[in-house]
């Protein structure tokens, strides 16, 4: 793979993601998002922090500081993070259908049931032709349907290119689900067990329902869908899936900066895109989805390895994770 | 002019017999027993369906697109046919009026039954925004509404002021009638101002008509899913509407012929009449049909072989050659023959052709659903399928009878018959022999 970046600044968001287990730090690519130009000089002063694989490691006090909310002034969940479009781009060269990002997102999103929000396809595209794994997770889309047949405006396209749902404006008619050519929306056909889990009911007391947390709460009887974590893009972390895959399928970033980025590794999106022929499902249809796949070719990994995994009939239990 | 006592006495609001108490205590006890589930629903959410998130849609829409359906024949038999001057509809236009105004209030409130959130339905007047093709069915169903309500009202009348009398001021039923007859004397002000409004209602509700059900049509063609995604969708639901509400006509009008004996007003000749009308509008439908079903199986594209597949030889092969064989060929091929336009005859196949119509919205909701661009997996084996659970059925039979309920009591209440037109049409006939001779 042609390297883009420059080592220094690798470095930095590598070592950027070993922190923020204390949920007290919180850094990663988004902070490489938000500002390119960092150059790590000599750190004077350091500070001992826990790192995910449990070791104590020393990180420049500086660098801990420096990371405030990517919320600005004026930050509403319906606009979004001004001059932002957040772009998402699946390899399918590396997917075995670990499926580690599914039970990562239902964990987060306090997901109870079998509607999972992030789905792994085994799809062949037609006998002769090889199969593969693909995650599916919504499009964001730029002309979502969604939004055009909503009725009472509950699902909204923001300017950062997010799609949500505000769910406790939403009716419950479907129509969006209806509309929706890649059926990643789910309903919630009753109350969402979610009394049951306790992180939920911590997080509840201190939390006023908004838009940019999917499933905080669910409801019963309005839609859910993949938020693309603007909760976690706030703290400048990656999405749940993002982080949770083994084999970096996900890459997340911001277009308007061109760089993307699995958490090992951060790319130019253009040249990616060019570079491994990315392309979009269903371009035909004109929705212009914000999620691009690099086609299964030189593959990491075996497509068998996955069909251990795969159950036709059966979402991933958030209990096995 | 005086009316003819013998009218009146005819025509006249007659009380329930015992039939009619039995029919109406049948009908509260499926509403009360469809209250029950629907208040189960309303508790546990809309899990108690069979509908899941890949059969997102089911029996609930489908009944609604059947109850806008029917409710188009209100502009056809009273709008579109009085203004063609075809005179003999005249004893016909109250009951395709009723058919019209119980349909249309039922499909308001079914299409709340499918809501997940039917307390937030006053957010589609706060929150509404117009480039969803469910505000264009608001606005426009609701346009209908009113205008099936007036279109129902104004003719009522000058036969409001002819009960008031035949009642007798002083009784109750009286009063109520005068009440409603807002002073009709029959002035000929007060006439040319029946006509005109008449009139004018008339070509308001023709446009309206179609632009309910061609919005309903759009609910569906507007999104990409095939089996939906088609040009063909508006035409073919306006048609195939045509065909249940003319259907429905011929049925109700054949059971209030003998339930309050009015043998010499609704008479063979309007069943002939109706029968031939049936038999066009069929005819009408099956070539949108074949243009709908025709035409992608003869490209047939991925998407679309395996939705056709399923509805020619497939899971629902069985419902859709009934709807299409017993819904609309045999119906033509009986009404085809003077003899399959005897009242009988007609009301059988009346009777079919409102089942097929019913069955057949079914199949234009549910099996595109099924089949979604994407592969599903991942979810239950049973999310693949859709059939609609006991309780479903309940509401859907419940919504059912509240629409022949509301048909029951407006057929108490009011003359089935429009006595001031009836007695007007009879005095010209009369006019014109005494003429004549």
């Amino acid at each position: 793979m042609k390297e883009e970046t420059n080592n220094t600044r690798r470095n930095f968001i590598d070592k950027g993601l070993k922190i923020g287990l204390l949920g007290a730090v919180a850094t990663g690519a988004l902070r490489a998002l938000n500002s390119c130009k960092d150059t790590v000089t000599e750190p004077e002063e350091t500070i001992e922090l826990m790192a995910t694989d449990g070791t104590m490691i020393q990180v420049p006090l500086k660098e801990v500081e420096e990371i405030p909310s990517l919320k600005s002034e004026g930050y509403t969940a319906r606009e979004g993070y001004p001059n932002r479009k957040f772009v998402m781009v699946v390899d399918l060269a590396r997917c075995k259908n670990a499926k580690k990002c599914i039970s990562a997102c239902n964990k987060s999103h306090f997901i109870t049931g079998e509607n999972a929000w992030l789905k792994v396809y085994k799809m062949q595209d037609s006998p002769e032709t090889a199969p593969y794994w693909q995650p599916t997770l919504c499009m964001h889309c730029d002309k979502p349907p969604c939004v055009k047949v909503c009725p009472v405006d509950a699902t909204f396209k923001r300017r950062d290119g997010i799609v949500l749902i505000d769910n406790e404006r939403c009716i419950g008619c479907r129509f969006c689900m209806a509309a929706c050519p890649y059926s990643t929306r789910v309903f919630n056909w009753e109350e969402p067990a979610q009394g049951e889990t306790t992180e939920i009911n911590l997080h509840l007391g201190h939390m006023d329902y908004s838009p940019d947390y999917t499933g905080m709460p669910s409801q019963k009887g309005t839609v859910d869908k993949c938020d693309f974590c603007p909760h976690m893009i706030d703290k400048r972390e990656l999405p749940h899936c993002v982080t949770a895959c083994p084999n970096g399928v996900f890459f997340f970033g911001d277009a308007y900066e061109d760089t993307v980025t699995n958490g090992d590794e951060t790319l130019r999106l253009s040249t990616l895109l060019e570079e491994k022929a990315g392309y979009r499902l269903m371009e035909n249809l004109g929705t212009e989805p914000s999620v691009y796949y690099l086609p299964p070719s030189n593959r990491l990994v075996d497509f068998n390895e996955g069909l251990e995994n795969y159950d036709e009939f059966k979402s991933v239990n958030i209990a096995e994770d | 002019m005086e009316t003819n006592p013998q009218i009146i006495n005819d025509l006249a609001p007659k009380k329930f017999g015992r039939y009619g108490k039995v029919w109406l205590v049948f009908l509260l006890l499926m509403i009360l027993v469809s209250f029950y589930a629907y208040g189960q629903q309303l508790i546990k959410g809309l899990v108690i369906t069979e509908m899941r998130d890949y059969a997102l849609w089911g029996v609930y829409i489908s009944n609604f697109v059947f109850f806008v359906a029917i409710s188009l024949v209100g502009s056809l038999i009273t709008a579109i046919l009085r203004l063609s001057g075809a005179n003999w509809s005249t004893p016909l236009t109250r009951i395709a009026e009723i058919i019209a105004v119980a349909a249309i209030i039922m499909a308001g409130l079914t299409i709340i039954i499918d809501m997940g959130r039917p307390e937030r339905l006053f957010y589609l007047f706060t929150h509404g925004r117009l480039q969803s093709p469910i505000i264009w069915d608001v606005i426009v169903i609701s346009t209908y509404l009113v205008l099936s309500l007036l279109l129902l009202y104004y003719p009522l009348l000058p036969d409001f002021a002819i009960l008031k009398t035949f009642f007798g001021k002083n009784t109750k039923p009286g009063k109520w009638y005068g009440r409603l007859a807002l002073n009709w004397s029959g002035s000929e002000k007060q006439k040319s101002l029946y006509n005109r409004s008449i009139r004018i209602l008339s070509v308001l509700i023709i446009p309206v008509a179609f632009g309910i059900h061609t919005v309903t049509a759009w609910l569906f063609a507007t999104t990409y899913r095939p089996g939906w995604d088609s040009t063909n969708f508006g035409p073919y639901f306006i048609a195939g509407a045509f065909v249940a509400g003319a259907g429905s006509v011929v049925t109700i009008m054949f059971i209030l012929r003998k339930t309050n004996h009015l043998e010499a007003y609704i008479t063979d000749l309007h069943f002939d009449k109706m029968g031939k009308l049936l038999v066009l509008l069929c005819l009408v439908y099956l070539y949108f049909n074949v243009n709908e079903y025709l035409v992608p199986a003869y490209k047939n594209t991925k998407e679309e072989a395996v939705h056709l597949a399923e509805l020619f030889t497939g899971e629902y092969a069985s419902l859709f050659w009934l709807a299409i064989v017993g819904g609309l060929i045999v119906p033509i091929v009986v009404l085809i023959f003077p003899r399959g336009r005897k009242p009988i005859p007609a009301f059988l196949m009346g009777m079919l052709v409102v089942v097929g119509a019913w069955w057949k919205r079914y199949l234009i909701v549910t099996p595109t659903l099924l089949h979604p661009f994407l592969p599903i997996q991942g979810v239950p084996e049973n999310w693949r399928h859709y059939y609609p659970s006991a309780l479903e059925w309940i509401i859907t039979f419940g919504t059912l009878a509240m629409a022949l309920l509301i048909i029951t009591l407006l057929v108490r209440y009011l003359p089935v018959i429009p006595i001031h037109e009836t007695a007007e049409e009879k005095g010209i006939e009369e006019l014109k022999k005494s003429k004549r001779t």
